[in-house]
């Protein structure tokens, strides 16, 4: 079975602030990593590949692919993923990506895609740090005609024509069962990313990054990046943190009376 | 589409470097050089006092949406109840409803929901449209986008707003994606532009420490979900008189609305209140409680308040309590009136998921904990000495001192 596991590269913190003199943005240690979702993704990726080659009745050897939108520096991540288990990757990267909203994203992965050809699981994090919307994942279901279901906890069965997941919805779990092909995003609850291991680090440094472009997708540029987007992105700027915290002093007793106090003048307590 | 410098006008100051979440801009020979990381978030453009920095190539052609009129909520059901949220966005449409001068309608759709959804019209809603059929006693999101899909394509709103709830977050990108349209999700503010009379809608990125304002262009509807609890819910129409004229029935035929999804079951974990978003209060707990069993003592006080048990993650992947109590970037955003860390350090990624709380009260017996700078109340002290002490005084209602 063709598994897909799309992945994204974001900026290493969200500890970012603005500098209230100069109006610019603080950053500390910003580097890029996997966002850290997306980890949960690779890991269900390849135990459902580890799992059906042990499955005596499944025939055909499974391979599992990881993708990136994004710039060339991405290669990185993508071969991170290859020393924690993927069989090999693939960097859409080109110009014309850029300034992508999710549905652009959406578009271009959902080409790519494509052309891996009779993919019939896509597995996605349940959202990025920076971008925050978990809406690829939806989105390129939709546009591929097939059944996403987000926030899945546990793959309870998985066979070459169905999948049965439990997902977490608002208030309880729900047990779903969809046909394949199909799209699913995890939650951290479904695993713990393995460590990789020597193997997979040596295997990692000579892994091959395939880079393909829109002309690769075959694609209108009109369809992608910011040019393909609905949504735009017209300011940005930090919330206004007017903060004064108030520290209750005293003693254990005194400071609980206050407390209670302050319950009750918003309407806590009575 | 390009990004571009005039380097006839650019000083080389940074300010745009400074500016860039993405790490993009260098400046070389005292000019600001963008490379291939942009993404065109605009944030240089912004920064540059010189207007040295211009995004071309964008289509800028204007379509015409006067056919698109109106703005309508989703009005999320749980069972045959409706969910605040949808309410809560009723209150925010009908203002933005009152500033475009358009008509505000709800949406309900389920299985026996028609009775529950006429206290939707207290909230200012000049029109119910509603689909009440069996097949949709599930909230299942491929028969309910293409219900909503049908009704939108056919009354065309210009604006369409849901709750970004867990099923309103998967519901929604489906239904935008059919529509070609855009969609800005969990957004915390929404505002009309005085001139262009379109949806300014703003939401926090990175962790809650930047806000973005997003517009939708060259496609209608203008679509957002929005963070329940964030909006206020305000009954503002005490006696809804007569509306047999503003519920429209949609009538449909169940055999177009068959869903690809089997649901098997479904499962509660016992007793508890999972759904941590939908109280008013949370009590949240981390790695200084030391055990699962003081987690008791939280649901104590969270009982007494009518609250829920919150946590970090130090103390899910203790094991001390389940993942859907986690609160943070990897687990739940959570907007309650009242918050309290309890034995929270406050580390960035707990802050993440809790910091637009209205109310903050930490109580930590480390002085500097990052969690008391974005405390409106600060106790420094021993947890267990601390809470036992507020339960007795709230239940005793004896005076402490
Ligand atoms: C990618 C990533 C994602 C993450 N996502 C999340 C997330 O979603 N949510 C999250 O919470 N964390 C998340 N974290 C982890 C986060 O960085 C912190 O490790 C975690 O929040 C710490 O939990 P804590 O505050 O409970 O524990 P600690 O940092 O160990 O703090 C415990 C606190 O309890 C106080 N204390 C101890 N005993 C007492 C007592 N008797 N009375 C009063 N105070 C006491 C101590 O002074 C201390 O401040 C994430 C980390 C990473 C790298
Ligand atoms: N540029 C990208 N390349 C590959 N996968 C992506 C990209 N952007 C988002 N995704 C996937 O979609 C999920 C949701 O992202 P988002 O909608 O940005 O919150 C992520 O966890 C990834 O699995």
């Amino acid at each position: 079975m063709k598994i897909a596991v799309c992945i994204k590269q974001v900026p290493g913190t969200v500890d970012i602030k603005i500098d209230p003199e100069t109006n610019t943005l603080i950053r500390q240690g910003m580097e890029n990593i996997i966002n850290p979702f997306d980890t949960y993704a690779v890991e269900e990726g390849v135990r459902i590949k580890e799992r059906l080659d042990a499955d005596e009745g499944f025939m055909e050897q499974s391979e599992v692919i990881a993708m990136t939108m994004g710039p060339p520096q991405a290669e990185e991540m993508l071969k991170e993923a290859v020393a924690s288990g993927v069989d090999r990757v693939v960097l859409l990267s080109d110009r014309a990506f850029a300034g992508a909203d999710t549905w652009a994203t959406s578009v271009t992965l959902a080409m790519a895609i494509d052309k891996l050809e009779d993919v019939r699981l896509v597995i996605f994090g349940k959202q990025t740090l920076d971008g925050d919307t978990g809406q690829v994942g939806p989105e390129l279901a939709q546009r591929m005609n097939i059944p996403f279901i987000g926030y899945v906890s546990e793959i309870m069965e998985i066979s070459a024509r169905k999948i049965k997941v439990k997902r977490l919805a608002e208030d309880r779990y729900e047990i779903f069962e969809v046909r394949l092909p199909a799209a699913i995003s995890v939650i951290k609850d479904i695993n713990t990313p393995r460590v990789p291991s020597l193997r997979g680090k040596m295997k990692a440094r000579s892994a091959e990054v395939p880079v393909w472009t829109a002309d690769d997708l075959g694609a209108d540029k009109d369809e992608l990046g910011l040019s393909g987007s609905y949504t735009q992105v017209v300011k940005i700027f930090t919330p206004k943190m007017v903060h004064d915290v108030s520290m209750i002093e005293g003693t254990p007793e005194e400071q609980v009376e206050e407390l209670f106090k302050n319950l009750k003048s918003l309407n806590i307590v009575s | 589409m390009e990004i571009k410098v005039n380097e006839s006008t650019c000083t080389g100051c940074s300010l745009c470097k400074g500016a860039c979440l993405y790490d993009a801009i260098e400046i070389e020979d005292g000019i600001a050089v963008i490379s291939e990381a942009c993404v065109f978030c605009g944030a240089c453009v912004d920064s540059c006092k010189d207007e040295s920095i211009e995004i071309i190539g964008l289509d800028t052609e204007e379509k015409d949406f006067s056919d698109y009129r109106g703005v309508w909520v989703y009005l999320e059901a749980h069972g045959n109840e409706l969910a605040d949220v949808g309410l809560e966005l009723l209150s925010e449409g009908r203002k933005l409803a009152d500033k475009l001068k358009v008509p505000l309608a709800g949406i309900a759709i389920g299985s026996g929901i028609e009775e529950n959804s006429r206290v939707a019209f207290q909230y200012g809603m000049d029109k119910l449209y509603i689909v009440d059929d069996p097949v949709f006693e599930n909230n299942i999101d491929d028969i309910f986008s293409k219900a909503l899909v049908q009704l939108i394509s056919k009354h065309k709103p210009e604006i369409f707003l849901a709750g970004a709830t867990s099923f309103g977050r998967t519901l929604v990108p489906k239904v935008a994606a059919i529509l070609r349209t855009g969609l800005t999700a969990d957004c915390t503010g929404l505002a009309i532009d005085d001139d262009k009379k379109i949806l300014l809608q703003t939401r926090p990125t990175f962790g809650g420490n930047i806000l973005a304002t997003i517009i939708t262009r060259n496609a209608r509807p203008q679509m957002a979900t929005v963070r329940p609890h964030v909006m206020e819910k305000k009954a503002t129409v005490a006696d809804i008189g007569d509306i047999s004229d503003k519920v429209i029935k949609v009538e449909i035929d169940p055999k177009n609305f068959k869903t690809k999804y089997k649901m098997l079951g479904t499962e509660t974990e016992k007793g508890e209140k999972i759904n941590i978003t939908d109280y008013e209060v949370i009590v949240s707990g981390g790695r200084g409680l030391g055990s699962g069993e003081k987690f008791e003592l939280l649901k104590e006080l969270a009982d007494t308040l009518s609250g829920v048990v919150g946590a970090s993650r130090a103390a899910v992947d203790s094991g001390w309590i389940s993942y859907p109590h986690q609160v943070g970037q990897t687990g739940k955003t959570v907007n309650p009136k009242i918050y309290i860390a309890c034995g929270i350090s406050g580390a960035i990624q707990h802050l993440a998921g809790m910091q637009t709380s209205d109310i903050i009260i930490a109580i930590n017996k480390d002085p500097n904990a990052p969690i008391f700078k974005v405390a409106n109340y600060g106790i420094v002290g021993d947890l267990f000495e601390i809470i036992p002490m507020l339960i007795k005084r709230i239940k005793d209602g004896k005076p402490l001192v």
